[in-house]
């Protein structure tokens, strides 16, 4: 299981039984249901804005342990960020879990995030640490659902070649 | 005959089942995976290709390759004779009358497509009804729920029980005068029943009203007989009873295919064309427009070699050997539940871990070189009966192992482990 320690980290197990802001947020300004078609994973995130602040952010949904690790710790890491920060650390979340950011030798703001790196080994498992970013993007910009398959491939680029 | 079919003909004394020696057959499966030996377990996607398909295909590109029914020389009459060869082991494979009724298709979904354009679109109209069941995968849902939507026709669901057994009696009472067509599967891929698909078309025809069977899971297991069955169309997957993807039948009753509209229109399936007025050509012809999977059905009609090389009464004996073991040693595991439990099924065991999604199982077995399906199986209605988003399933070839059950017992526990 030596190599599985690096996808399966305590924390990311942790997070998995205890989801963080995991419920349904009565007073959301904005909210999106995000879908994996190919497995059925579903995620529902809730923000609450004030301007461009996310005052609030939570989600609810079942899905894998990837997934829903994926959408406690984005949770805490968007709390009282702007808008365009959370953009910012997608992008930055999204090129590493798909090889193309090495998150030791450049500069980021992943701090915690870090631990999702072992995704781009599995390049199935990409769709699942990122179905949760997606929806907080739709939702961030006004749509209501977002799924995996209509943004392209997720797949990790370190693996395409091999 | 070339030499790996002469090797099989000795394969197994009755009875006796030497899965060594069968293993042998497919070079797939020797090899390892995050340095595991590969313990291959998801035979219901695709199952694995024995050294004989490979071979025929390979003969066929190498010394045969070109286009059918169009060339008078010499590649193209070899071609047409080696595609027409495969229509006749079909049909002595699933004991169709003729072969013409056996039409080549890519697999099952487009074979179930034909019907629903070819049958549906011609003989469904509004306020008409097509029954399918509950366990039935996207590819038997779908197709009916487009024809209904585009008709304004009414699809009907036979329901189940939780051991995931279709309800005979709802079924009966769903039929009436406005029923067009029943379509069911022979084998849940979801769930392994078995379902007794011939009393299910008894019934219909009662009533005069003609069934489909999917028997996608059914052809890798069952002898099937589709005249015995008495069923009206039977839709088949080549790469999912050893032979290549791309490869598939349709079989349906000559009378109808001859009163169904044609599938697609093109190459192959005219008769003569003027711009004002095209006649189609008899069957198969009719719904084998454009230039087929060649290389892809001849291979099917060599996995059919194959599977006539073998003794299959002990092949199924086999894995229902192999179910009822991993079977009993997954219910003894404490978290896990089957989900499936009918009185007969083929070797497909479907499962979920209490508090682990079936992704994770599969990432995890994937790392003990122990491949299987996660996900919902292309069955969502069957996951939304048992109220769970997936489940993990191994399903069983004739030339899996206990071992194999072992390991996959045993990987199970180490899952349970890491996320306990
Ligand atoms: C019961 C059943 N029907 C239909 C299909 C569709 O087969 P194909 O994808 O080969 O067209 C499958 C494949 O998973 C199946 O299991």
């Amino acid at each position: 299981m030596s190599e599985l320690g690096e996808l399966y980290q305590q924390v990311i197990l942790d997070h998995n039984r205890k989801p963080r802001n995991f419920y349904e947020m009565e007073q959301a300004t904005a909210r999106a249901e995000g879908f994996n078609p190919l497995c059925g994973d579903q995620v529902t995130v809730y923000l609450k804005l004030d301007g461009e602040l996310i005052k609030e952010i939570s989600f609810v949904g079942s899905g894998c342990a990837i997934s829903k690790a994926a959408a406690s710790m984005m949770t805490q890491a968007l709390k009282e960020k702007t808008k365009e920060e959370a953009e910012k650390l997608f992008e930055q979340f999204h090129r590493m879990v798909t090889g193309e950011l090495d998150e030791n030798s450049e500069p980021n703001e992943l701090g915690r995030l870090k631990i999702f790196a072992g995704v781009r080994d599995y390049p199935v498992r990409v769709k699942c640490a990122t179905l949760p970013w997606h929806t907080m993007r739709a939702a961030l910009e006004g749509r209501e659902t977002a799924s995996t398959e209509d943004i392209g491939p997720d797949i990790s680029s370190a693996h395409i070649s091999a | 005959m070339i030499a790996a079919e002469k090797d099989l003909n000795a394969v197994s004394e009755p009875g006796r089942w030497d899965v060594e020696r069968i293993r042998r057959d497919f070079p797939v499966l020797h090899q390892t995976v995050n340095g595991k030996p590969l313990a291959y377990l998801d035979n219901a996607a695709s199952s694995q290709v024995p050294q004989l398909v490979i071979e025929r295909g390979t003969r066929y590109l190498r010394e045969e390759h070109s286009n059918i029914h169009r060339g008078v020389h010499y590649l193209s009459q070899r071609a047409t004779s080696a595609y027409e060869g495969a229509r006749e082991k079909v049909r002595r494979f699933i004991n169709a009358r003729e072969a013409r009724e056996c039409i080549f298709v890519r697999g099952a979904t487009e074979g179930i497509n034909l019907v629903m354009h070819g049958y549906g679109r011609k003989f469904v109209g509004p306020g008409d009804e097509v029954v399918i069941s509950e366990m039935e995968h996207h590819a038997n849902i779908v197709p009916w729920q487009m024809l209904c939507e585009e008709k304004g026709a009414r699809l009907r669901v036979i329901p189940m029980n939780d051991a995931g057994e279709l309800l005979l009696d709802e079924y009966e009472a769903l039929l009436n005068e406005r029923t067009k067509i029943v379509a069911v599967t022979h084998v849940s891929n979801a769930l392994g029943t078995v379902n007794p698909v011939k009393e299910i078309v008894r019934i219909a025809h009662a009533r005069g009203i003609p069934v489909l069977v999917d028997g996608a899971q059914a052809a890798p297991h069952l002898p099937i007989d589709v005249r015995d069955l008495d069923c009206d169309f039977y839709a088949i997957s080549g790469h999912k009873m050893f032979g290549p993807t791309g490869s598939g039948v349709l079989y349906g009753k000559a009378e109808l295919l001859e009163r169904m509209n044609p599938f697609m229109g093109g190459g192959d399936m005219i008769r003569s064309v003027t711009f004002e007025r095209t006649i189609y050509a008899g069957l198969p012809n009719k719904f084998e427009a454009g230039t087929p999977a060649i290389a892809s059905q001849i291979g099917l009609g060599a996995a059919i070699d194959y599977l006539n090389s073998i003794d299959r009464a002990a092949a199924y004996a086999y894995e229902q050997e192999l179910l009822r073991y991993a079977t009993e040693r997954l219910s003894k595991i404490e978290g896990v539940r089957i989900i499936g439990t009918a009185r007969e099924k083929a070797s497909v065991i479907s499962f979920t871990v209490e508090n682990v999604h079936p992704h994770d199982i599969g990432t995890i077995l994937d790392q003990e070189g122990i491949a299987i399906r996660a996900g919902h199986h292309c069955a969502q209605p069957v996951m939304q009966h048992f109220k769970i988003p997936a489940t993990a399933r191994a399903s069983f070839a004739f030339y899996n192992t206990k071992e194999e059950v072992d390991r996959l017992a045993a990987a199970i526990e180490k899952v349970i482990e890491v996320f306990n």
